[in-house]
């Protein structure tokens, strides 16, 4: 009988860096399917956009650090960055909004801190909280979806919007998203937000036209579609259960206890489970290998830490959603949580006091 | 002669108290929005830091060493309400932008790093000198940070200088480009942090490149002289 002597970490599976990401890129497909479908061909632009502009300025930054440019580029990270980027931003914003936020990913956020596997963020939800916070208007302007989107925009004026800020006709984003009464059309977390925050109960606000009987219209199905990607990722074993479980439960559990106390005011975890980022947080974008915790505890505890952070975000916090934020607060406690979940050496016991340093 | 050049090399580039020591790096991560507040404040530290350094370096013969720190802690804060007091009369506005980063020159880590290290330790004349190039420095790093800053995030450079030059600096505004949306981003906190990093890094860059070609001229005179081996 022979023992195969392998270092640590032991992983399991046989993919190479770029199947794990290409993995990752394929899993997204019902969820970008969904996405086009309820707001539009935007979607497309932007992925298109911000793939060739983290290639182009990938590129740049390994010839400038005199590396391998083929295999950086081979690896396919910076492709997922771009996407997950590209599906985050609202798919009519203009077209330098991807353009600043890929750069920054790549440039800053990546290759600055040495490339891939030595980013301490994860480079998409940094580029886009660096967006959310330079051009708030842009990047909070999503359309209705499309079943009471006021507006029905084909391919050439989506491109138009894209390009110009304003359709063939005339119309800018701001203009999209009125209805014909006059009122601007909100995100379903940012509706009942607002509406909470103007002291209506939790039953008024979800009598908003944004709203279907489970979270919002269009945005329940495409949560639903990127838990289907999820889904995929786990039985392809590119991601294991722990992040996306522990995000689960840090944003349902507290939700859930909190609907019980105030039912009349705090949303239910099937809301928050179907709103926003929640299901691209907890299965594509938490769970980058990169810049999260390392030991299966400690992932646990790293999926749980964002998603409490992103229920108190989005209970109490200025913006409707918190995915990024969360992510990125969670990347700074990573050290941390490694330090404190490193698995007992063999042979020695449980609890026992480790020499740490 | 060679103390001033060694004091103005050090001050300005080998020791620079922003780019080196990463002393007083909250207001200059604070007030850097724009190059006429950097310039404002950069002004108002090196003015102090000449002061605490000829006063301390003064009376360092008669401070006993145990009670050193809160003298030079008094000296300096004697410093800044005269400045402060200054600027409240002249550049009313400024000082209202600044607020509350005037006051807290006293606890800028840089001014007692200074006296200690320095000024209780030397003459007058070579404290003041090293108050000056130290002061420079730092005043340096401030304006190009806040250059950096006002043009990613405004568009502009010497925006509002009239409040701290006077009306003629009204010329001196550079309008380089106009956006709808500036890069909020680099007005904000973050952007300081991220702004200093690119600067300490280009220093490293800069360093290391010179040092890169110190030595390749060093192997290259070896070469001849070791060359059987």
């Amino acid at each position: 009988m022979s023992f195969k002597v392998a270092a640590a970490p032991h992983g399991h599976s046989q993919k190479k860096t770029n199947q794990v990401m290409a993995w990752v890129v394929f899993a997204l497909i019902p969820g970008v399917l969904i996405q086009s479908y309820f707001f539009g061909w935007g979607v497309w632009f932007q992925i298109l956009i911000a793939v060739s502009v983290a290639y182009l300025s990938e590129s740049i930054c390994v010839w400038a650090r005199e590396r391998s440019a083929r295999q950086a580029l081979r690896d396919n990270t910076a492709l997922v960055t771009a996407v997950l980027l590209a599906i985050s931003i609202p798919p009519l914003a203009p077209w330098w909004i991807i353009v600043i936020g890929t750069l920054f990913s790549i440039v800053v956020v990546k290759q600055v801190y040495g490339g891939m596997g030595q980013n301490i963020f994860n480079p998409a939800m940094a580029g886009y909280v660096l967006l959310l916070i330079s051009f708030p208007v842009q990047m909070t302007h999503w359309l209705p979806a499309a079943p009471i989107a006021p507006y029905d925009l084909g391919l050439w004026q989506t491109l138009h919007t894209i390009i110009f800020e304003y359709t063939p006709a005339g119309y800018d984003v701001e203009q999209l998203r009125t209805t014909v009464d006059g009122i601007s059309m909100a995100t379903p977390l940012d509706g009942v937000k607002t509406a909470l925050d103007q002291g209506q109960i939790l039953a008024e606000a979800y009598q908003q036209p944004m709203m279907a009987s489970l979270a919002g219209i269009g945005w329940q199905w495409l949560n639903l579609g990127f838990l289907l990607g999820g889904a995929i990722l786990l039985q392809q074993h590119v991601i294991r259960w722990h992040i996306p479980v522990g995000f689960l439960a840090g944003l349902l559990i507290p939700s859930f206890l909190a609907h019980i106390f105030a039912p009349s005011v705090m949303p239910g975890p099937v809301f928050h489970a179907l709103s926003g980022a929640t299901m691209l947080g907890a299965f594509f974008i938490a769970t980058d290998p990169v810049s999260a915790a390392t030991s299966d505890r400690g992932r646990l505890l790293f999926g749980l830490l964002i998603g409490l952070l992103v229920w108190i975000i989005r209970t109490w916090g200025g913006y409707p959603d918190a995915v990024a934020f969360a992510v990125l607060l969670a990347n700074l406690c990573v050290p941390i949580i490694d330090r404190y979940t490193r698995p007992t050496v063999y042979g020695h016991h449980v609890g026992a006091k480790h020499d740490t340093e | 002669m060679s103390e001033f050049k060694t004091l103005t090399k050090q001050g300005l580039w080998e020791n620079n108290p922003a780019l080196v020591q990463l002393l007083g790096l909250c207001p200059l991560l604070a007030v850097t929005a724009s190059v006429t507040n950097a310039l404002g404040l950069g002004l108002a530290t090196l003015f102090v830091l000449i002061g605490s350094n000829i006063t301390v370096s003064l009376v360092r013969q008669w401070v006993p060493q145990e009670i050193r720190i809160p003298v030079f802690v008094m000296v300096i804060a004697t410093f800044v309400t005269i400045i402060q007091l200054l600027m409240n009369a002249y550049v009313y506005q400024l000082y209202q932008t600044l607020g509350i980063f005037i006051p807290l020159i006293v606890t800028n880590c840089a001014i007692i790093g200074r006296a200690e290290a320095y000024a209780s330790k030397n003459k007058w004349n070579y404290a003041a000198i090293d108050g000056l190039m130290m002061g420079l420095g730092f005043a340096a790093v401030l304006v190009v940070l806040g250059g950096l800053r006002e043009i990613l995030g405004n568009g502009t450079l010497f925006d509002g200088a009239e409040l701290l030059l006077g009306e003629w600096a009204k010329q001196l505004r550079i309008e380089l480009f106009s956006l709808d949306y500036p890069l909020l981003l680099a007005i904000l906190p973050p952007g300081a942090f991220i702004g200093m990093g690119f600067i300490i890094a280009l220093k490293n860059r800069i360093d290391a490149k010179r040092e890169e070609l110190q030595a390749s001229e060093k192997t290259v005179t070896r070469a001849r002289v070791t060359a059987e081996s």
